[in-house]
């Protein structure tokens, strides 16, 4: 961890201590702070919640949206539930792994891209849907595929 | 008078841009020198065709969908502000056949107005409940919630009142409402629709509970997926505690109401790892007894129901339970939002009374497929709901008519798949869910479900023989009685559904000797 990054871990960590099952909460905060949950800040939460490291590393890694890893700078997160199977999102990934060389799940080593499967938007009768830097996008296929693949995966 | 103009914020619209839609709009009515009024309501429901646009000149709500950005110039061209555009116009809103044919007790609101317009939710009949709530008592509050018939809508189905007839009279210093918001199934929205169309509503009904309990805290547990819900439930909350009729100090009932993020764990919606992670742990299942009715959250008696089963209370509370009670079939009773999605040619959100057929659902509201490809499978109740073939489309929408089919309502997510889908590979997957969602804690759901996913690996691979498939039921019926909640426990639903119901995909991949076999 950086200093910046340290201050604004206890600046967190101070604010969530009063409240009860704060473990969530703040990890929620970090993440969306600084990206992910760095190594470093394992200890520092389990001393400022009073619980153990195994118990924060057990919930950071329970939990697919948590990431001990530093996240890649565009990410796009497609749903591959059912419903999305039902309106053709096996070709929309086809597509999306041959453009980006990815396969589903991995992360570009330079961090440009991430391709990760998610379970799930509520946009199931509008598939296949993805979030996209966080932005929902529904109708994964064609012309918006295209488009998706022209601004993102290139 | 201005011209108004309604543009749905609403996470289905937005996702087929809304915002830009809006924008555009408004930059065309600029240009035009129009004095234009523009509403971000929530969406009706109808997905289909989002962004669905209003536009009410002084004489009823004129709609025009799908309007996407880049729809825009052509329907100015057309003279779309003067009322003359006739491209994509679907005409007066509540004509729509999709919508006309509902019957929306809970979704009464959804799509009218700006969701975190109070002024309109209380015109709209907004917290008569409550208030009704407030002069019965609490006795009489929890005895009309069992005499509505309402079952939890989450899936199991438990009946509400008893739940909350459990809590109220369990003696404690401190009693907790949780709302269940982790809506992970594939093929469902409704709880989506209702916190990001008419939170207030939810609210009212965590209110209703709150007081016919005597719980003073709630929480709303909403999954990280629904980014826009949770950020309309936190401003609702606001709104609502600057007005004084929520928080700690309200009056004349104290209630404080916390929104809490999941974490992209689907076993959440399990109602004991859900108070798990709410208690700061690892999403993993508790055993019953206790019942977290008795002993829930910190300990402490909590009634924990779906949304769908909250937001239906303050319709009970303010028409009374008969009014409820008297749409639905046999012990479903009141309506269900069903969840139509996949490849369907009309799909969202529609209330209907329990009762209509599954083929009336899918064939007929639906319209069939999108794709106009032929409908083969429909998979009701979710990732762990069975499979139906169309031969089956009689069964009626009822609790107790789909488990008798083996299958289960579960909230309400009906997936049309067409023809082209291999219900082999579908099996596969309900395994593989599993595998990526068991919490671990049961061997049956922990182990069995990989042991699933090896198990069709072979038979998909041209491995596998009359043997393999024996071995697949086998494993199915060991998870169904062994797993100790209803991820490991369900699981063997869609499976055993496809297995039984669509037997050529699995044989199709059986070696030829095998196959041979299996026929002879």
């Amino acid at each position: 961890m950086t200093e910046i990054d340290d201050a604004d871990v206890s600046d967190l960590i101070l604010r969530h201590a009063a409240v009860k099952g704060a473990l969530l909460p703040l990890l929620h905060d970090i993440q969306h702070r600084l990206g992910y949950i760095p190594q470093a800040a394992v200890a520092r939460i389990a001393e400022g919640l009073n619980l153990s490291i195994a118990d924060v590393h057990g919930v950071v890694t329970f939990y697919a949206d948590f990431t001990l890893e530093r996240p890649a700078r565009r990410r796009i997160q497609l749903c591959m539930a059912e419903a999305c199977q039902a309106r053709g999102v096996a070709d929309t990934c086809a597509k999306l792994e041959a453009a980006s060389g990815l396969k589903i799940g991995e992360t570009r080593a330079d961090l440009s891209l991430s391709l990760e499967p998610i379970y799930c938007l509520g946009l199931c009768a509008t598939g296949p849907a993805a979030l996209v830097d966080g932005a929902p996008q529904a109708r994964l296929n064609g012309q918006r595929l295209d488009a998706l693949i022209g601004e993102v995966v290139r | 008078m201005s011209l108004r103009l309604y543009v749905p914020q609403d996470m289905a619209a937005r996702a087929m841009g809304a915002d830009q839609t809006a924008a555009n709009l408004m930059a065309a009515a600029k240009a035009q020198g129009l004095d234009v009024q523009l509403i971000r309501n929530g969406s009706r429901g109808y997905f289909t065709v989002e962004p669905l646009v209003e536009l009410d000149l002084g004489q009823g709500r004129i709609a025009y969908g799908p309007v996407t950005p880049e729809c825009v110039a052509g329907l100015v061209a057309e003279g779309f502000f003067e009322g003359r555009a006739q491209t994509l116009r679907l005409g007066p809103v509540e004509q729509i056949p999709f919508l006309k044919r509902q019957t929306r007790l809970t979704f009464a609101r959804a799509g009218l107005s700006d969701p975190l317009d109070l002024a309109s939710y209380r015109q709209d009949g907004g917290f008569k409940g409550f208030e009704r709530a407030l002069s019965l008592g609490q006795a009489a509050t929890v005895a009309e919630v069992k005499a509505s018939g309402l079952r939890g809508r989450g899936g199991a189905g438990f009946p509400t009142g008893i739940k909350w007839e459990t809590v109220r009279t369990a003696a404690a210093s401190q009693k907790y409402i949780v709302c269940n918001a982790d809506e992970g199934d594939s093929g469902t929205f409704a709880d989506r629709l209702v916190m990001e169309s008419d939170p207030f509503v939810l609210i009212e009904g965590m209110m209703i509970a709150g007081f016919a309990v005597g719980a003073s805290k709630g929480y709303i547990y909403c999954r990280s997926e629904y980014p826009f819900a949770i950020d309309i439930l936190n401003r609702a909350i606001a709104v609502l505690e600057t007005e004084g009729l929520l928080g700690a100090t309200a009056k004349p009932f104290a209630f404080d109401l916390e929104v809490r993020v999941g974490a992209g764990a689907y076993v959440c919606g399990e109602e004991t790892a859900l108070l798990e992670s709410l208690e700061g742990r690892r999403g993993q299942v508790r055993a019953k007894p206790p019942l977290p009715a008795l002993h829930g959250l910190f300990g402490k008696p909590t009634v924990i129901n779906n949304v769908l089963s909250l937001a239906a209370t303050p319709f009970i509370l303010a028409e009374g339970a008969g009014a409820y009670q008297d749409f639905g079939v046999g012990r479903s009773r009141g309506t269900m939002p069903v969840q139509l999605a996949g490849d369907i040619a009309h799909g969202g959100v529609f209330e209907t009374p329990f009762g209509l057929s599954l083929g009336d659902l899918v064939d007929d509201i639906g319209g069939g497929t999108e794709s106009g490809r032929a409908v083969r499978a429909v998979q009701v109740g979710g990732p762990l709901g069975a499979y139906f073939p169309k031969r089956l489309f009689d069964t009626p929408f009822d609790y107790e008519a789909f488990a008798a089919r083996g299958g289960l309502i579960g909230h309400g997510g009906v997936v049309v798949f067409n023809d082209t889908v291999d219900m082999a590979r579908q099996a596969r997957f309900a395994f593989e869910f599993c595998a990526i969602e068991s919490c671990g804690k049961c061997t049956p759901c922990r182990i069995g479900s990989t042991r699933g996913v090896e198990t069709l690996d072979t038979l998909l691979a041209g491995r596998g023989s009359q043997a393999t498939l024996g071995l697949i039921a086998d494993l199915s019926e060991t998870m169904k009685f062994g797993s100790l909640c209803a991820l490991g426990g369900f699981t063997p639903y869609p499976v055993m559904s496809a297995l039984e119901h669509f037997p050529e995909d699995f044989h199709r991949h059986l070696p030829a000797a095998a196959e041979k076999l299996t026929w002879a």
